[in-house]
């Protein structure tokens, strides 16, 4: 039974907090699921009161743009050459500006981002919102760091991704395709009947979204999808960063897309397009590979499989019924899945500070070390988003840096970060570092 | 080296004792060394290699080509050879062209036909095209099929946090993100906890301990080679600080990435020629700093596949003239892209491969350069010539070499 427990919270959360175990056993293993699957239903009053510290996490973008300036903004202001942004005394005089002014460099927004993940997934009793809002972000990468992304993945995680994460993929499908951090992070905002298609977006849609990449589609289906999506775009992508559709720059012209005809005309071709790619078998197949491969094991079952993406057929693509069919099948629950599944870098940290009973402010430096294991938040360059295998997270390099997290957070030298210590050092250093412990 | 498998298991794996207990034995000795460069984004070919005199070219790229050798304006391709030019942001590397040293093989790549970056990506990386099932990479099946009794835990690294798909298999393998911070350190750690963790991951602290020995610590690079102040440049420095420390290197691989050039690629200026400069600046230095060793390493670069031959947004007329160019300024996925070979032993100051043209006709599917040299003809010639490879066949299992390039 406890260990039952223990792998229910490895899995649908980021591990045990002492007495978590004995909560659960109390309220019942399916009473706790249910639960975890209603999110909205959980009181999280202690992870809320800790996300005050972050504002920027309820701006709007205009907000955001005006109160986190990029430095060349001010190159002119300053008659600064193109090119000595950086260099030591205009760097002093810019970020003085900052300062008298109440402005925040840009990359704040990023710190402030990485923090309340890592603040929410440590203290939030939402546990499965959590790894669902990690799962669904990755699913659909986007990078922070590519110019306007920089003020637009704020509002993408908060409100294309994290509503939607147990809802229907439909609607993950069509907030992240309407979200301008994607428009712009895959250049469909550039896509236009004028100037010409842009396939960045068109192609990734089908090979990593939806249909998986041998779901079925051709090249001409891709240039299809990129004609149905042109006009889709951004009303001043550092300014406004809102969703626009542009008739002018929409091709109306009849598509066909996987032996579909297209020719409703306008926002309703691209809305179309993700209606048949959210109905179609590859899709219910591919995401239910990844689902399983995420929660169950790097080798998805492919029985399981089957039987969850006959669930996302029957149930319209509905998340929440997909995982509850996940945690509740003999596969999950079998010897063989206990600790099978290596944890990622974020989720040994995280992990790591839950079982010592800890508190964090997640802190850049907490960030900073997650990113040397070898997961930059939100700094994931392609749209694969982090690979979700063991063999990718485990060379002797990290390795070395996951050990020297564990030697530094037994010794409570993370700023911002403490936990308890009722053993000698050595020991719990040895246990957060041992082979047992990378897994979940 | 791959620590799922061996530490996690706790297998006995190989032996690296023997070695540590005599450190020495690379000491002094000639040893072939290959390092290879992943261009990761698919890199435009033709805008690296400028076939400028491919009546074609002109035409089909039109803002986004690089001016011919011969143009006024200082941004110009530079001529290799009357048909290709190097981008001008690859400067750096002509002179080592001029020396004999450096060969470029274009229309290069994988023959698979995807137009996904992460399927090309791990078809290049595993070595087997088409075939998804093979679990380690080409470099990795390299190390095993040539064991040696002397091989250290430093015989194949990547610079980095995760070891590369092409590292990946049964192997040891070393990935870390810097030299100077690879080991248990500060904090509170003491040598009793770092024996306990030593207990735990034998290969990784074997590894730890040797560079230790090695101490190659404030690394200066020699004839004041300027390595670019990137991860890829300092990943190159890193690499031949461990070269120079002589602890029995023999593979290496590094990333270099921002080729995914969908908008705003640029000419002679701009996004992809910072990229170039980048790329090209960090081999240069490299070539300066390693000096005399590099009559024993081969640097070869490869990248998934090229970009489409024409800007994105332009469509064809029968007579291969690009209309309604401008698009966003960039290239979608093509096919064929080039590679560059460079080193110690490469007969250089070439182009090599059959150029296949840019005519619409000639073009694969229409819109890409056509492939003319499999990427594993390149890299299984330098794995037998150079590396003295005994099977390559276990390297690129299903593979049918073509004609040998003679690059060596």
């Amino acid at each position: 039974m406890q260990d039952a427990i223990t792998h229910l919270l490895n899995r649908i959360g980021y591990g045990r907090r002492p007495g978590d175990i004995e909560r659960v056993q109390e309220a019942g293993i399916q009473k706790y699921l249910d639960q975890q699957l209603h999110p909205e239903r959980i009181h999280d009053a202690v992870a809320e009161a800790r996300l005050a510290s972050f504002p920027s996490l309820t701006m709007r973008t205009p907000q955001l743009v005006e109160r986190y300036p990029a430095v060349q903004k001010f190159a002119r202001q300053f008659r600064i050459p193109q090119g000595d942004e950086n260099k030591r005394d205009v760097r002093r005089q810019v970020l003085a500006y900052y300062e008298e002014n109440g402005l925040n460099l840009p990359q704040k927004l990023l710190q402030e981002l990485e923090s309340q993940k890592i603040v929410r997934a440590v203290h939030s009793e939402r546990q499965l919102q959590e790894v669902m809002t990690d799962f669904w972000f990755n699913h659909f990468n986007v990078f922070w760091s590519k110019n306007a992304d920089r003020w637009l993945t704020t509002a993408y995680e908060m409100n294309a991704i994290r509503p939607n994460v147990l809802g229907k993929l439909t609607d993950l499908l069509m907030a992240t395709a309407k979200s301008p951090a994607m428009l712009f992070y895959l250049d469909n905002f550039l896509s236009s009947s004028l100037k010409g298609i842009n396939e960045n977006y068109a192609r990734e849609l089908m090979e990593l979204h939806t249909l998986g990449v041998d779901g079925g589609y051709t090249q001409k289906d891709v240039q299809e999808v990129a004609r149905a999506f042109t006009g889709w775009s951004i009303d001043g992508p550092q300014r406004n960063g809102e969703f626009m559709f542009r008739p002018r720059i929409h091709d109306d012209g009849e598509k066909i897309v996987l032996g579909h005809r297209i020719n409703a005309g306008g926002i309703k071709d691209g809305e179309m397009v993700l209606e048949i790619l959210a109905r179609h078998p590859s899709t219910a197949h591919f995401i239910s590979t990844k689902l399983v491969r995420r929660f169950v094991s790097d080798n998805p079952p492919e029985a399981l499989v089957k039987r969850v993406a006959d669930v996302f057929r029957k149930t319209d693509g509905d998340i929440r019924e997909m995982m509850r069919t996940i945690v509740t099948s003999p596969e999950f629950n079998s010897a063989e899945a206990q600790g099978a599944k290596t944890k990622t870098p974020f989720e040994f940290a995280v992990s790591s500070i839950r079982v010592l009973d800890g508190s964090t402010d997640g802190s850049r430096q907490l960030a900073q070390a997650i990113a040397r294991m070898g997961q930059p938040l939100y700094q994931c360059q392609p749209p694969t988003g982090f690979p979700d295998r063991a063999d990718h997270w485990m060379s002797n390099g990290a390795v070395v840096e996951r050990l020297n997290f564990a030697v530094a957070l037994s010794a409570n030298r993370i700023p911002g970060t403490t936990v308890r210590i009722d053993d000698s050092m050595k020991s719990i250093a040895l246990k957060l570092g041992s082979p047992e412990f990378q897994k979940r | 080296m791959v620590v799922t498998r061996r530490d996690f298991l706790k297998s006995s794996g190989l032996a690296l004792a023997a070695f540590v207990a005599a450190p020495n034995v690379w000491a002094g000795k000639e040893h072939p060394i290959i390092i290879a460069i992943f261009q990761r984004g698919a890199a435009d070919g033709l805008s690296m290699v400028v076939p400028f005199a491919d009546k074609h070219y002109y035409s089909v790229r039109q803002q986004i080509a690089i001016p011919e050798p011969l143009s006024s304006g200082a941004e110009r391709a530079i001529d290799l050879d009357g048909f290709f030019g190097l981008h001008p942001a690859l400067d750096s590397l002509k002179p080592i062209y001029d020396q004999g040293h450096l060969a470029i093989v274009h229309a290069a790549g994988s023959p698979d036909n995807t137009r996904s970056q992460f399927d090309a990506q791990d078809y290049m990386e595993s070595g087997t095209p088409g075939n998804k099932g093979v679990a380690d990479g080409w470099l990795n099946r390299y190390i095993q099929a040539d064991l040696e009794s002397d091989s250290t835990p430093f015989r194949a690294i990547a610079i980095g946090a995760n070891t590369p798909r092409s590292l990946m298999g049964t192997a040891p393998a070393v990935a870390m993100n810097r030299i100077a911070d690879f080991g248990v350190h500060g904090g509170g750690a003491t040598p009793e906890m770092e024996n306990a963790f030593a207990e735990m991951y034998r290969d990784t602290f074997e590894a730890v301990k040797l560079l230790r020995r090695a101490n190659p610590q404030q690394y200066e690079p020699a004839r004041g080679a300027n390595y670019p102040n990137s991860p890829y440049g300092q990943a190159l420095l890193q690499i031949a600080q461990l070269v120079k420390a002589d602890i029995g290197l023999e593979v290496a691989f590094v990333d270099v990435g921002g080729w995914d050039t969908h908008a705003n690629q640029g000419s002679s200026r701009g996004q992809l020629a910072n990229h170039l400069k980048e790329f090209g600046d960090g081999l240069a230095a490299m070539y300066r700093d390693l000096d005399d060793c590099m009559r024993n390493i081969v640097i070869v670069t490869m990248t998934e596949f090229g970009r489409a031959v024409r800007q994105n947004g332009s469509s064809m007329t029968e007579f291969g003239r690009a209309v309604r160019q401008n698009g966003s300024g960039g290239t979608d996925h093509g096919h064929a892209s080039c590679m560059f070979v460079c080193g110690g032993p490469v007969k250089g100051g070439k182009v090599y491969g059959r150029w296949p043209g840019l005519a619409p006709e000639q073009l694969f599917e229409g819109r890409d350069l056509a492939l003319t040299t499999d990427f594993r003809d390149v890299l299984a010639e330098l794995l037998v010539k150079h590396m003295d490879a005994k099977d390559v066949s276990k390297v690129f299992p299903q593979f049918r070499p073509g004609g040998a390039l003679k690059l060596l």
